[in-house]
């Protein structure tokens, strides 16, 4: 078990420093590092001057462990827009996408695991039909159309709820905006993370209910049903185990379509998180920040589907016993 | 011989997108208390949905659609899920083929034995605990109680089908059907596992079926046979009649088919052509397109078994007749 | 000897297609709306890029069937004065032509790696783990990030004439690891069989084996998984010209009409963003729903019941 944590932790670090000089590269050949510490009204000599101060004449490689050697300080460039350490813009930001992403997974793990499992083990009810059904067409809707189509029912036409913005938040640790504590907060949150849910909702449906139905008809499963164990039991203690463990690998793979979709989510309702920074900075030729958001975002993947595939060692004996030998 | 099972004229059809194929045809067999039954038959013959179907537990498409199963004088295929229940695992308990398959992978052992007891019998868990030592010993796997939490993986397959076996013992069932439970082992482990098997049946007076296409296992195991061709039973008697003295076409093909037949031949003996699918059902008895023996009649009317002089029973217009 | 069109017609596949009610009123959805996307110079009623025929008095008039609509725009027109339904259908060519586009372009990337890595033991570790990076990026974020440094890179100008070759390399770069993985167990597959032994027997060559034997074995889930794809790479436009690195305004995909209309909903005007909305869901519904039966059909082990 601890030689396969550590393989799958030295893999992530290779990952990051893939993605560090992926950033970099672009930082490189895009970014105007001058021009983001002192603007643009400057004479080409104070621009030949400031470009031998910052090192930016020397080779490709030097800077780049630089930036390697920065970066692990915290120190990810400067955003020209906002004219603070990208770092400094990103922790402001993370706190709202962060709590959006909160309350979306909850929703999908509160509705996908009963409707998935209740539409394997009864298929033929017209639930699981309308459940399946929706899916699909869940899985059709783009994640802006259905922010879209929420805003103009519940906000335009029926007034109940906000369309853009956090509402109003309440500081936390010094730092971290939440909307969380209060109503108006919560309030603001629930269309965004509705519609940040509505593509991944469906997929887990579908992914819980096709992997039980498997499960269902695997041998240990049709035992269980020889031994005359009780159907709760088969159901929840032999079946839904062996359904998780592919869910969860498939799950963590999915968080990645999450921060895309937070990109597309925070857009339409314009919430102020990592994810509309993001557009903008790349609208505004920010490279500093786009680049930041970057590898903020790839080190947040490459946590996760560690964590993930750590988690997932632990939870099935299989992995674990062959570890150890 | 008290009488254990009664089939009667059983019918199992699978409803496929293609239309309707029946698996079991007709099929009435009876086993006797301790008896110990063979059911042979090439693949697709249709044995491993007899033995299921004894507890109602085929595979959907699958179903019974005529017949009756008598178990302890009630027809047990008309069962409630329910009723089903309480005599699955406890007084009829079934083996499987692959062990590794059968055992759940995320489960200790352990879990598996105390669950098939606790869903039977109201009783502590350390008494149930006690009675998985007891049947793991008389499985003759050493070392039970360590066994207990460790998981399928960590066994040898042999290992494995001995732990099934317990599991199968736990509940004193009065029938074990077993479906191939030894043709996903070793060769050598095969004998073991078969040993151990009639062993237990012999001291803890249990009936046995066992479901297989390995004559050699069958003859060594079992009192009775019975040959089933395409859904049919066609052969059924006392097993040293029907190795040593087969009366129907496909069982003589089968023994003769044996290597050791062979009499060190360059070539095994073969019963020319394929056993016919499910789908497309001749009319007639169904051996007949491969029969060497058969006549007109054989091709427009089904033979259904008659007793002959040797004591076994027959499927075939041509045995009746005494040719 | 059946001609190949009568085995088809003859064939279980067309007896159970015409048998299903979803699978076949799909079809028919799907084949109005592609007939009508690709014939749009004949179908639609009006030319939305022809400026001289556009008036911005005729700018953000209701649908036909509501006050203040007239017949002449049945579905009612946006803030330059285009009507909606002809714009819709020459939206829908242009997130067609991308969507097959950049799906040919992932099935070809992907199997030829597919192949190479289920084949060749030495590249497939390589091979397999920038796919399953990539993979585990998401598709969605890779062609956003690749859209975002090209949008960096390049700026905006002249981007008109390169936006669809463009967004098809940038969609195809993204979906490529689907193909590629599915191939690539497919060929893992295959290989372990006795016909690809026997082929190796006799003396074939390592690549005929390869293209004559194994990869029409592997077509079939390529298949499956390529209209579902069709429907993720139209999504994947829509959402990249929503966010702005798709098509440019003046040549519009369904995406970048729904987010020109988004701010319109606020005043009232909301037909200019929800009736391309409309379209873009049908189509990649009857899309999907064609995907899941071919996928059921092909996958007959799956029983539903």
């Amino acid at each position: 078990m601890f030689a396969f944590a550590v393989k799958r932790i030295l893999q992530a670090v290779v990952v990051m420093l893939i993605i560090s000089f992926i950033g970099f590269a672009i930082k490189h050949n895009f970014g105007d590092p001058v021009r983001e510490l002192v603007g643009e009204r400057v004479t080409p000599a104070e621009r030949a001057e400031i470009r031998e101060k910052l090192g930016l004449n020397d080779p490709f490689m030097t800077q780049y462990v630089r930036f390697l050697g920065n970066a692990l300080h915290g120190d990810l460039g400067q955003s020209y827009f906002y004219k603070k350490s990208a770092t400094d813009v990103i922790i402001k930001k993370a706190p709202a996408t962060l709590e959006l992403v909160f309350c979306s997974a909850l929703i999908i793990i509160l509705l996908s695991v009963p409707l998935g499992i209740y539409a394997a083990i009864k298929p033929k009810k017209w639930f699981s039909r309308f459940v399946m059904g929706s899916s699909i067409v869940g899985v059709s809707m783009p994640v802006f159309l259905t922010a879209i189509l929420l805003i103009y029912i519940f906000s335009v036409e029926l007034h109940w709820l906000p369309s853009f913005g956090r509402g109003d938040t309440v500081q936390l640790f010094g730092f971290w905006d939440s909307g969380l504590l209060t109503i108006d907060g919560l309030r603001h949150l629930i269309m965004p993370s509705i519609a940040l849910s509505s593509i991944m909702l469906p997929l887990f449906i579908r992914l819980i209910r096709s992997e039980m139905m498997e499960v269902l008809e695997s041998e240990y499963v049709k035992y269980a049903w020889a031994k005359g164990i009780k159907p709760r039991r088969v159901w929840w203690v032999h079946a839904f185990k062996n359904t998780l463990l592919p869910v969860i690998t498939v799950g963590g793979v999915q968080l990645g379509i999450m921060v895309a979709f937070t990109i597309l989510t925070e857009t339409v309702f314009q919430w102020q998180g990592m994810g509309s920074m993001f557009i903008e900075s790349v609208e505004r030729s920010d490279t500093s920040l786009m680049v930041a958001y970057l590898v903020f975002v790839g080190m947040v993947f490459v946590l996760v589907n560690t964590a993930v595939d750590i988690i997932y060692g632990l939870v099935n004996p299989t992995v674990r016993v062959a570890g150890r030998k | 011989m008290e009488s254990l099972i009664n089939i009667k004229n059983l019918r199992v059809d699978f409803e496929l997108r293609s239309g309707t194929v029946r698996a079991v045809r007709d099929v009435s067999l009876d086993i006797n208390k301790g008896e110990r039954l063979g059911i042979v038959g090439e693949s697709g013959a249709g044995k491993s949905v007899l033995g299921f179907s004894i507890i109602n537990l085929i595979s959907k498409p699958g179903k019974i659609t005529g017949g009756e199963i008598f178990f302890g004088g009630n027809d047990i295929s008309k069962y409630s899920y329910d009723k089903m229940r309480e005599i699955r695992g406890n007084h009829i308990s079934m083996i499987f083929q692959d062990p590794m398959m059968t055992l759940n992978p995320v489960l200790t052992v352990g879990t598996q034995m105390k669950e098939t007891i606790l869903a039977h019998t109201k009783m502590s868990d350390k008494e149930a605990e006690a009675i998985c030592l007891e049947k793991l010993r008389k499985v003759y796997i050493p070392s039970p109680e360590k066994r207990l939490d460790q998981y399928p993986h960590e066994f040898s397959g042999g290992m494995r089908q001995r732990i099934v076996i317990a599991i199968s013992l736990l509940t004193n069932p009065k029938l074990i059907i077993a479906d191939e439970p030894t043709t996903a082992l070793d060769v050598t482990i095969q004998a073991e596992i078969m040993d151990l098997l009639l062993e237990l049946c012999k001291t803890e007076n249990m009936g046995l079926i066992l479901i297989t296409h390995d004559l050699a296992v069958v003859s060594e195991v079992t009192q009775r046979i019975a040959v089933l061709y395409a859904g049919k039973v066609v052969e059924l008697g006392p097993t040293e009649q029907i190795i040593s003295n087969p009366q129907h076409p496909y069982t003589q093909g089968l023994i003769k088919a044996l290597p050791q037949m062979a009499g060190g031949a360059d070539r095994l003996n073969q019963i020319p052509g394929m056993m016919p699918s499910l789908r497309e059902m001749p009319t007639g008895c169904p051996f007949e397109p491969r029969c060497e023996i058969s006549k007109e009649k054989c091709k427009t009317k089904i033979p259904t078994l008659t007793e002959l002089e040797t004591g076994t029973q027959v499927a075939c217009f041509m045995r009746e007749e005494g040719k | 000897m059946r001609t190949k069109w009568q085995r088809f017609k003859e064939s279980y596949m067309l007896y159970s297609f015409l048998r299903d009610p979803v699978a076949l009123g799909s079809f028919i959805i799907l084949a109005v709306l592609v007939i009508s996307a690709f014939g749009a110079p004949i179908v639609a009623p009006h030319n939305p890029y022809d400026s001289t025929t556009i008036d911005i008095m005729d700018a953000q008039i209701a649908p036909a069937w509501s006050d203040g609509g007239s017949s002449k725009f049945l579905l009612g027109t946006d803030a330059q004065g285009r009507d909606i339904l002809s714009t819709m259908l020459y939206g829908m060519r242009v997130s067609l032509i991308i969507g097959i586009g950049a799906v040919c372009l992932q099935a070809f990337i992907g199997i030829i790696v597919g192949l190479l890595s289920g084949y060749v033991r030495r590249l497939d570790n390589i091979l397999m783990r920038v796919a399953d990076v990539q993979l585990s990026f998401s598709t969605y974020m890779v062609a956003i990030f690749i859209g975002a440094i090209i949008q960096t890179a390049f700026g905006v100008a002249g981007y008109d004439r390169v936006a669809v070759p463009l967004l098809i390399v940038v969609i195809g770069l993204a979906e490529w690891p689907q193909y590629a993985r599915t191939v690539r167990a497919s060929v893992l597959a295959e290989r372990r069989k006795e016909y690809v032994e026997a082929a190796r027997v006799i003396g074939l060559s390592r690549t005929r084996i390869m293209w004559r034997h194994i990869l029409p074995n592997t077509l079939s889930p390529v298949l499956v998984i390529s209209t579902v794809q069709v429907a993720n790479a139209i999504m994947s436009e829509a959402a990249l010209s929503f966010l702005g690195l798709g098509m440019p305004v003046n040549k519009p995909s369904l995406g970048s009409l729904i987010t020109a209309g988004f701010e319109y909903i606020f005043s009232g005007s909301w037909w200019i963003t929800i009736f391309p909305g409309i379209l873009l869901v049908s189509l990649i519904l009857v899309i999907n729903l064609l995907g899941d039966w071919v996928r059921d059909f092909l996958n007959p082990k799956l029983y539903k019941g």
